[in-house]
C-alpha cells in the first residue's frame, strides 16, 4: 500500500432516480446480459420500455495489461495483446508489433508485411462473420443465425489452427519476423472463399 | 506541421506567463512533448485547440506516468589542475529528484489531419499535491481518460465533471498503476499454494490438520483466523 492514501472523493449517488421520478424503474443491465457481450454494465432508468437515463459502468474486462507489461519483455507481452479484442487477435498483435518496431527502429522484411496484411484480412473476415451473427442475435433471432455465422467462421479458424496451432489467440506476429507459414496463404484464401 | 519549438514559442506568446518546456524523447520514435505548468495549462490547451494553424481538436489518449524519487547521475568532463597539469577529469554530480505524477495527452487534429502533439503536466508530489487541472472542458474525450488516471494513479483533476473510479470498483483503495503498489496477499484464493504464494498464504489461513500430510501451516499469531 502506498504510504499516504488520499481521502475518497465524494461520490455522486449510484442511484439515478429519486422519489420524485415515480414512473422510472431503475434496472442494472449487468455484464451477464447477452447484448453487453460480457464487457460492461449499464444502469438504466426505464419508463416502460423507453430508456430515460443511462449510466455506463466499466471495468469488467480490465485486466491491467499496462501493469503486467511493466514486468514482461516486449515479446512476452504479445499474447496479452491477443486477448484485448479476442475477435481480431492478429490486428492487435500487428498494432503492438508496429509500436515496438517504431520504438526500436526495426525494419520489417517485405514478405512479413504482405503476410501480415493477408492474415489481418482473414482475421477481419472472421470478425465480421461473427459480427453478423451477434447482430442478428441482438435483434432477437435467438441464436440460430449466430451458429450459422460461426459455422462459416470455423473455416477460417481451421486455417488459423493449421498455421499456428491455436484457433483464436495466436501470437504469430513477433516484432522481429514474419509469422511462419507452412502452407501458401493464397491457396488457403481460395479454400475459404 | 510546426516543430515543437515553434509551437512552444507561439503558445508562450499567446498565453503570457505560461512556462512551457520541451521534454525530449531521444530514440528512433523521437516524440518530444511539451511540459506545461499547471496554472496556465487550461489556457495553453485552449490555444492549442483553437489556433487556426494547429487546430488540435482531438485528444486521442491521456495516460499517467509515475515517477518515484530518483537520483540522476551526470558525468561531465571538467578541466582541473591535477598535480600541476591541467587535465580533463570526469566529475560526477548526483541530483536527487523528488517523485511526481504526470499526465500525458496525445493531441491530433481532425481538420488539418496532423499530429500528434504531446503535452505533459506534472504534479507537485505523489501525495497531497497530486492535483492537476482537468482538460475535460476543452476536450470532451479526456473525461474518461482522466477518470482512469485518477483511478489508477491517484491524480485529482480539478474541474472534472464526474471524478470517480472507472475501472476498479468504487470501494477500492490504493492506486494500482503506481510503481510502489503492492497487491494484497489474499487477493486470489490458491488451492495448493507453494513457494512464495505459500509464504503469503501462511499468514492468512488456519493451521491445516496433520492428517493431510501437508506441511504445517500456522498463522502468525493465535488471534488470526480464516476470516480475521
Amino acid at each position: 500500500m502506498s504510504e499516504q492514501i488520499l481521502e475518497t472523493v465524494e461520490r455522486p449517488p449510484t442511484r439515478m432516480t429519486s422519489r420524485l421520478d415515480g414512473e422510472l424503474m431503475e434496472v442494472s443491465m449487468g455484464p451477464q446480459h447477452p447484448s453487453t457481450h460480457g464487457v460492461f454494465r449499464m444502469n438504466v432508468a426505464l419508463e416502460g420500455e423507453i430508456v430515460r437515463k443511462l449510466k455506463p459502468v466499466f471495468g469488467y474486462l480490465h485486466r491491467n495489461h499496462e501493469k503486467i507489461g511493466e514486468n514482461t519483455s516486449y515479446l512476452g507481452s504479445m499474447p496479452y495483446t491477443d486477448r484485448l479484442d479476442y475477435f481480431c487477435s492478429m490486428t492487435n498483435n500487428w498494432a503492438y508489433a508496429l509500436s515496438v518496431e517504431k520504438l526500436a527502429g526495426i525494419e520489417v522484411p517485405e514478405r512479413a508485411e504482405y503476410l501480415r496484411v493477408i492474415l489481418a484480412e482473414l482475421t477481419r473476415l472472421q470478425n465480421h462473420a461473427s459480427l453478423i451473427g451477434f447482430l442478428l442475435s441482438d435483434m432477437g433471432a435467438w441464436g440460430t443465425p449466430l451458429m450459422y455465422a460461426f459455422r462459416e467462421r470455423e473455416k477460417i479458424l481451421d486455417l488459423f489452427e493449421s498455421l499456428s496451432g491455436s484457433r483464436m489467440m495466436w501470437s504469430a506476429n513477433c516484432p522481429l519476423s514474419s509469422p511462419s507459414m507452412p502452407v501458401s496463404p493464397v491457396r488457403c484464401c481460395a479454400h475459404v472463399a | 506541421m510546426e516543430s515543437s519549438d515553434e509551437i512552444k514559442a507561439r503558445a508562450k506568446a499567446a498565453v503570457p506567463g505560461a512556462k512551457i518546456d520541451i521534454v525530449s524523447n531521444p530514440g528512433p520514435a523521437n516524440q518530444p512533448s511539451l511540459l506545461i505548468d499547471n496554472e496556465h495549462a487550461s489556457a495553453v490547451a485552449r490555444f492549442l485547440r483553437d489556433d487556426p494553424a494547429l487546430r488540435l481538436d482531438f485528444c486521442s489518449n491521456a495516460t499517467g506516468v509515475d515517477w518515484l524519487d530518483r537520483t540522476v547521475k551526470k558525468t561531465v568532463k571538467v578541466k582541473k589542475v591535477v598535480d600541476g597539469v591541467e587535465k580533463d577529469v570526469d566529475q560526477t554530480t548526483e541530483e536527487k529528484i523528488p517523485g511526481y505524477l504526470e499526465a500525458v495527452y496525445h493531441l491530433y487534429s481532425m481538420t488539418h489531419k496532423h499530429g500528434p502533439v504531446i503535452i505533459r503536466m506534472r504534479t507537485a508530489d505523489r501525495a497531497e499535491g497530486a492535483r492537476l487541472p482537468s482538460l475535460t472542458p476543452i476536450w470532451r474525450s479526456a473525461e474518461f481518460q482522466e477518470r482512469e488516471i485518477f483511478d489508477l494513479y491517484g491524480v485529482r483533476f480539478d474541474d472534472h465533471p464526474d471524478l470517480r473510479r472507472i475501472l476498479m470498483w468504487d470501494e477500492f483503495e490504493d492506486y494500482p498503476m503506481r510503481k510502489d503498489y503492492r497487491e494484497p496477499d489474499d487477493y486470489e484464493f490458491e488451492p495448493t499454494p507453494h513457494d512464495d504464494v505459500l509464504e503469503k498464504a501462511k499468514q492468512h489461513y488456519n493451521p491445516r490438520p496433520q492428517l493431510d500430510g501437508a506441511e504445517n501451516i500456522t498463522p502468525r499469531n493465535e488471534a488470526e483466523t480464516l476470516n480475521g
